[in-house]
């Protein structure tokens, strides 16, 4: 069932085998080079700011296991032979490491973690799968072999062969190991410090051993402890140390392991921040940020949330997502080229062909802009080749400069929804800027209702956003936020002196007061009407009046700055929309495509004779689709007579309409073979099986029919 | 009654009495699609987005419905995209539940798909063939009901509001019904068979007209279910449970033997569909080259970290072989045919091992193997292997630990994957971990090509099974025993073939077996033949059982036929 196939030459790959691929597939050659060199350089420095975020969201994480750790076996050190300490030792200490359900995350976290232990803690790191380790056996042999190995790693011994030898050699048991771990310390304790001591001064005279499982649901419970009970009886000679990664709670532990067990380790809980603060932290990093050029539209961003929220919590998955993005961007647009930061782009939209600029003249938006233009400059932009250059990278720089602008209101716009009740526009940033992406976000009906709410707010509340608004539009650094700032500053000094003011006037008389002098039944129904009057065509407070400009403010600022991408003109170049593609290689769905093929082939195979609506199927069709169809008017159990002679009659019929009876009585060899092909081809993909319930029968595995 | 009074009165009711299931299900989900559209209105300032779901636990149940309909529109955007993978159709469609079916409905549908080429001469009126198509069915319907109804009101006991089950046991045994109309309510098989035989021949006379056959098709139990539809849907719980509860299969007994049919052996069957004309070439090569312009892309995506995989109606081989043939010349590659009946991640492995890094010697375990493959492409930068797997989901390849392995050799960054599936429950072999290994890109290749080479190996039902794979391993097996044992064996083999014509041969009893091994000086004693059988057992050349009397039979569990080769083979060597 395997060929292997060598070239006969064997020719070692070009250097840029990739990039090759890149050019050849495209059938316009133009800038292809630059567009593969923007796109990996884009890639990497994304790839290394996801990294950077991993590594600082995890720092918490592993400072607190890495003194846990530390802690644990201080009291090894001391060497102590007191039996209350051995007492103590029986116990094993543990870290429960919870992460969360994203399983596929974890493997990052745990590379790092290892990574740090080995250069603070100990050199003695073992990682353990529950698929390695069917048994206790096999967890023995892959716990020694590591352990061993790093060993090797740290004394960078020659001669390795001996030690793979040795390890192949010794009998997998707890007391080799023990006395392997002797044999290691009393080496670097007797070895002089000249050598060894400068790669693992930082680990202690005898570092602590630790094992990591790494998905501890997944591990037999037999194996977990008979392992845990036999390294308990050897705690005192071997500083052990587990460390337990958990998807789902920390109950598990108690469920996998009884309480004879349990008792025996000393465990400690650590948890990992969750998947979805980590989500939005890379959003608010790679997204929200005018630091890179390249962007992703409404509806690609909401695929990505999508697979992420409701197939797997996966940070990795989303990420390799937004990798694809780049990849088809950088594809299939060749205007991609211009996607770049801005010290480059000039030089890039002089170094222009031609063709290019015919491509730039193609996009529906230039197109809209164009038209905007009078008549002169319509002309000059659709044939001056310069002068469409010169345009192109103005636009260019309006489209970053409205980037610039547009995180900053974002933000602002978010400390206002994010606050109100029931989050009309949502709760999280990445909502509030799909929204804004995906159509002017002050026509719909949830900013309507959001400003509603926000016209009510009470003032402490308002005055700290408007805080937080200066401070964001502040730290944003672009100088046509100076007047913003101003006006929002200007609005809190406001709100200061109302305050003031409104204390004044809470001196002065209060209407109750009026109303408990009067005893009079007439005045005071007077009075009363005349409240009630006031109340109802009541002159606003000054607050809110002040209010209501925060809010008109506010709204302006959002109907200036948060237009949505689609309207400026050259978006195309920096923005990816083919979200169908995406979600097509992300979260297929083979099942309906099969399900197309054979309910409706015309589909695929654009022939009129197929063509038929209302869900029926020509008789001309495939076999397999007429198979198929007559497969669904049977139940559990199809007879493959009735079967054959059903489908011969729609062949015989749709072949020569005019047949005459006396060959329908014995079915054509031919047709008998397409049938049992169609049949075959059924069962390989999974419709039926056959079934020894009666004679000549299949059973049908799927459910429902026509 | 006359036929044409029928047809009339028919058309007539066609227009008052008949609603399609469609119409139903259609009015009935606009009706829901309104009601939701008003809740939407209602609760438009509270929620917009689906995805405030997880942040917001608090929310009612029709939000989460109608978040629930936000998030298949958000995914369905593709409906519109044009290179068209048919992914626009809800789930519902594709996974519906199991419904009661008639015995000989495959046949009507049969009967209706054959009378449809007359329509397709004009396709523009392609609304009204399909009316045309029903209608006999339909007045036939009626037609029976029309009789239902006059019994019943000769009886005057029919209430409309009686439950289908109840009206179904007063029907039954009506004598009226039975005796008035030639239409019997039983279902008995042999009246199945004949009815078959007369659609079937009927139907390919095409000169009688439509109506005669379909009038005589649909037994009682036919047009009662539609009135129950029509009745109420509340039914549908009934029908539900009536499906699912029922272990008796309604099928008619013609087995093909019966049908003077003579099974067709691998060979004919290839040669008769070489022969045959494969329908819509044009077609379907034009939709083969519009998979072949994406060879380039995979390659890229291949070598950015992606690993792809290929799904969708039609054999991927050709397709996967031919970007084989066009870029991959140059590279070392690897071409796995999983639909291969004895392929083995082992052979896998191994053949990684030892053609593509040519180390000689063996491992423990398939995970020590993986170990030194990584560890040999780590260490070796410009190793680069390219795996072609047809079928990643065969028989062979689909279990737990063999996909786990694959995809760990795929998670490689120098080991470039590319795959086929086809089997309709394929991705449930993969859970989140190995996805994440596999970090697969999905590609639909719907091609249309037969599946030729993945079928050939699937003992299929209606191919003469030649059995000579069970002869090969039989002699095999066989010469490596010694003398004696094969003479044991000989013995139970002629004994069997002896007593080949008696169906409920139990197989040869140990005590008549030792005394025959005795009087052939065989073996000597019961120990040494308990030994021998043993051995036969380990290899699976013989079964035991128990008998009724605790006696125990032997029996080689192989057909006749093979056995007579066999046979025949033996005494050639002697």
């Amino acid at each position: 069932g395997c060929f292997v196939f060598k070239p006969s030459t064997k020719k070692r790959r070009f250097s840029d085998k990739t990039a090759h691929d890149f050019r050849c597939t495209n059938n316009d050659s133009e800038d292809t080079e630059l567009r593969f060199v923007t796109c990996q350089s884009l890639w990497n420095q994304i790839k290394s700011e996801t990294e950077q975020i991993q590594e600082n969201l995890n720092k918490q994480l592993l400072d607190n296991l890495v003194s846990f750790l530390s802690r644990s076996h201080s009291d090894f050190q001391e060497k102590t032979t007191e039996w209350t300490c051995r007492m103590k030792f029986r116990e094993i200490p543990t870290a429960a490491l919870v992460l969360g359900v994203n399983v596929t995350d974890h493997d990052l976290t745990f590379r790092g973690l290892s990574d740090v232990l080995q250069d603070n803690i100990t050199p003695y790191v073992a990682l353990l799968e529950a698929k390695d380790c069917p048994g206790i056996k096999n967890l023995m042999q892959k716990l020694m072999g590591q352990l061993m190995n790093c060993d090797i790693d740290v004394d960078s011994l020659e001669d390795e062969d001996c030690v793979q030898v040795s390890q192949n050699r010794i009998r997998c048991s707890m007391s080799s190991l023990i006395s392997w771990y002797d044999s290691v310390t009393k080496k670097t304790d007797s070895e002089t410090p000249s050598k060894k001591r400068n790669s693992s001064s930082r680990h202690w005279q005898s570092p602590p051993v630790v094992v990591i499982f790494k998905d501890m649901e997944s591990f037999t419970t037999k194996v977990l402890q008979d392992f845990i009970v036999i390294s308990s009886q050897h705690i005192h000679e071997l500083p052990l140390v587990l460390i337990f990664g958990i998807a789902t709670s920390p109950m598990i532990i108690h469920r996998l392991l009884p309480h004879s067990v349990s008792s025996l380790l000393c465990i400690e809980l650590f948890q990992s921040l969750s998947c979805k603060e980590h989500l939005s932290t890379i959003i608010d990093k790679l997204l929200l940020t005018s630091r890179f050029p390249f962007k992703l539209g409404e509806k690609v961003l909401q695929v990505l949330i999508n697979i992420f929220l409701y197939h797997d919590f996966s940070v990795q998955n989303f990420i390799k997502g937004f990798q694809l993005c780049i990849v088809e961007h950088f594809y299939s647009q060749p205007l991609s080229v211009l996607c770049c930061h801005l010290v480059d782009m000039k030089k890039r939209v002089y170094s222009l062909s031609h063709d290019q600029c015919e491509n730039i003249r193609r996009l529906p938006s230039f197109r809209r802009y164009v038209e905007k233009q009078e008549s002169g400059k319509q002309i000059e932009l659709l044939t001056n080749d310069s002068f469409l250059k010169e345009e192109t990278e103005k636009l260019l720089e309006d489209l970053h400069v409205y980037h610039e602008n547009y995180v900053p209101i974002l933000r602002c716009l978010h400390v206002f929804t994010s606050s109100l009740p029931k989050y009309p526009l949502g709760k999280q940033i990445r909502e509030l800027h799909c929204a804004c992406l995906e159509n002017q976000v002050w026509e719909t009906e949830e900013y309507e209702s959001s400003l509603q709410l926000a016209r009510m707010l009470n003032k402490t509340d308002l005055v700290t956003m408007l805080q937080q608004c200066v401070e964001i539009l502040m730290s944003s650094s672009v100088k046509e936020f100076d007047k913003a700032v101003e006006k929002l500053k200007e609005f809190l000094t406001q709100f200061q002196n109302l305050e003031e003011a409104s204390q004044e006037r809470d001196v002065s008389v209060s209407p109750q007061k009026e109303l408990q002098k009067k005893t009079d039944l007439y005045h005071l129904q007077k009075t009363l009407l005349e409240l009630k009057e006031s109340r109802r065509s009541k002159k606003l407070t000054k607050f809110e009046m002040l209010r209501f400009e925060v809010v008109d403010y506010i709204d302006s600022l959002v109907r200036r700055y948060l237009v949505p991408a689609d309207n400026r003109t050259l978006h195309e170049i920096v923005y990816f929309n083919a979200a169908a593609v995406l979600r097509g290689h992300l979260n297929a769905a083979p099942r309906t495509a099969l399900h197309t093929a054979l309910n409706n082939p015309h589909w695929y195979l654009k022939n009129q004779a197929l063509k038929c609506d209302g869900g029926g199927i020509s008789n001309k069709a495939p076999d397999i689709c007429i198979v198929y169809k007559l497969h669904l008017e049977c139940g559990r159990l199809i007879n493959l007579v009735d079967w054959l002679e059903a489908f011969s009659t729609v062949v015989m019929a749709a072949e020569e309409p005019n047949a005459d009876a006396a060959s329908s009585d014995q079915v054509d060899d031919v047709i008998h073979a397409r049938f049992i092909r169609a049949v075959s081809e059924l069962e390989l993909l999974g419709f039926i099986k056959p079934s020894k319930q009666k004679t000549d029968h299949v059973a049908r595995l799927t459910w429902g029919g026509c | 009654m006359s036929r044409p009074e029928g047809m009339r009165s028919s058309r007539r009711s066609l227009q008052v009495k008949f609603v399609s299931d469609e119409d139903v299900l259609k009015h009935i989900s606009d009706d829901a699609g309104t009601k939701v559209r008003k809740e939407k209105a209602q609760l438009s300032v509270s929620v917009k987005r689906f995805v405030k779901k997880l942040e917001n636990i608090s929310d009612n149940e029709a939000q989460e419905i109608l978040e629930e309909k936000n998030y298949v529109a958000s995914l369905g955007i593709c409906a519109q995209d044009p290179v068209g993978n048919g992914s626009n159709i809800s789930g519902g469609e594709v996974y519906s539940f199991q419904t009661p079916k008639r015995s000989n409905k495959m046949a009507e549908l049969a009967s209706e798909l054959a009378q449809t080429p007359e329509q397709n001469v004009a396709p523009d009126h392609s609304k009204c063939p399909e009316k045309m198509a029903k209608t006999p069915q339909n007045s036939s319907n009626f037609m029976w009901a029309e009789i239902v109804w006059k019994c019943h009101l000769k009886k005057k006991e029919f209430v409309s509001t009686t439950p289908y089950r109840l009206r179904k046991r007063l029907a039954a045994p009506d004598p009226y019904l039975e005796s008035e109309s030639e239409y019997s309510t039983s279902c008995s098989e042999e009246e199945d068979e004949e009815e078959q035989k007369e659609v079937s021949t009927v139907m390919s006379d095409q000169k009688t007209p439509a109506k005669a056959k379909t009038t005589s098709a649909p037994p009682p139990r036919n047009s009662l279910a539609k009135k129950k539809k029509e009745q109420k849907m509340s039914n549908l719980v009934e029908e539900y449970f009536e499906a699912h509860s029922s272990s008796k299969v309604l099928t008619s007994d013609r087995t093909l033997q019966k049908f003077r049919k003579r099974r067709l052996n691998q060979q004919t069957l290839h040669d008769l569909l070489k022969n045959a004309p494969l329908a819509y070439a044009a077609e379907i090569r034009d939709l083969n080259r519009q998979h072949e312009s994406l060879f380039s892309k995979w390659m890229l995506q291949l070598h950015l970290g992606f690993n792809i995989v290929l799904y969708g109606l039609g054999s991927k081989r050709d397709l996967l072989e031919k970007f084989r043939t066009s870029l991959l010349q140059d590279s070392v590659h690897l071409v796995i045919n999983g639909y291969f009946p004895s392929i083995t991640v082992r052979s896998i492995l191994n053949s990684i091992t030892e053609e593509v890094l040519d180390h000689i010697g063996t491992f423990r375990s398939p995970l020590d193997q993986l170990e030194f493959i990584t560890k040999r492409f780590k260490e070796d930068s410009s190793l680069e292997l390219y795996v072609l797997i047809h079928n990643l989901d065969s028989q062979m390849l689909r279990g737990e630990r063999s996909q786990q392995i694959l995809a760990q050799l795929s998670s490689l960054p120098s080991i470039y994957l590319i795959a086929s599936i086809d089997h309709i429950n394929a991705p449930l072999m993969w859970d989140q971990a190995k996805l994440s290994l596999y970090n697969w890109l999905w590609y639909e290749t719907t091609t249309f090509n037969p599946y030729v080479e993945e079928t050939s190996y699937e003992n299929s039902l209606l191919v003469q099974q030649s059995g000579s794979l069970a002869l090969s391993s039989l002699i095999h097996v066989l010469h490596s025993l010694t003398l004696n044992a094969r003479g044991i064996f000989r013995l139970l083999a002629q004994h069997q073939l002896e007593k080949k014509d008696n169906p409920s041969y139990p197989g040869l009893s140990f005590q008549d077996f030792y005394q025959q091994c005795r009087e052939a000086f065989l073996v000597n004693s019961d120990l040494t033949l308990r030994a021998q059988l043993t051995e036969f057992r380990d290899h699976k050349l013989i079964r035991t059982k128990r008998g009724a009397d605790g006696v125990e039979y032997l029996l080689i569990p192989v057909d006749d036929s093979t056995l007579t080769d066999f046979l025949e083979k033996e005494d050639e060597d002697v």
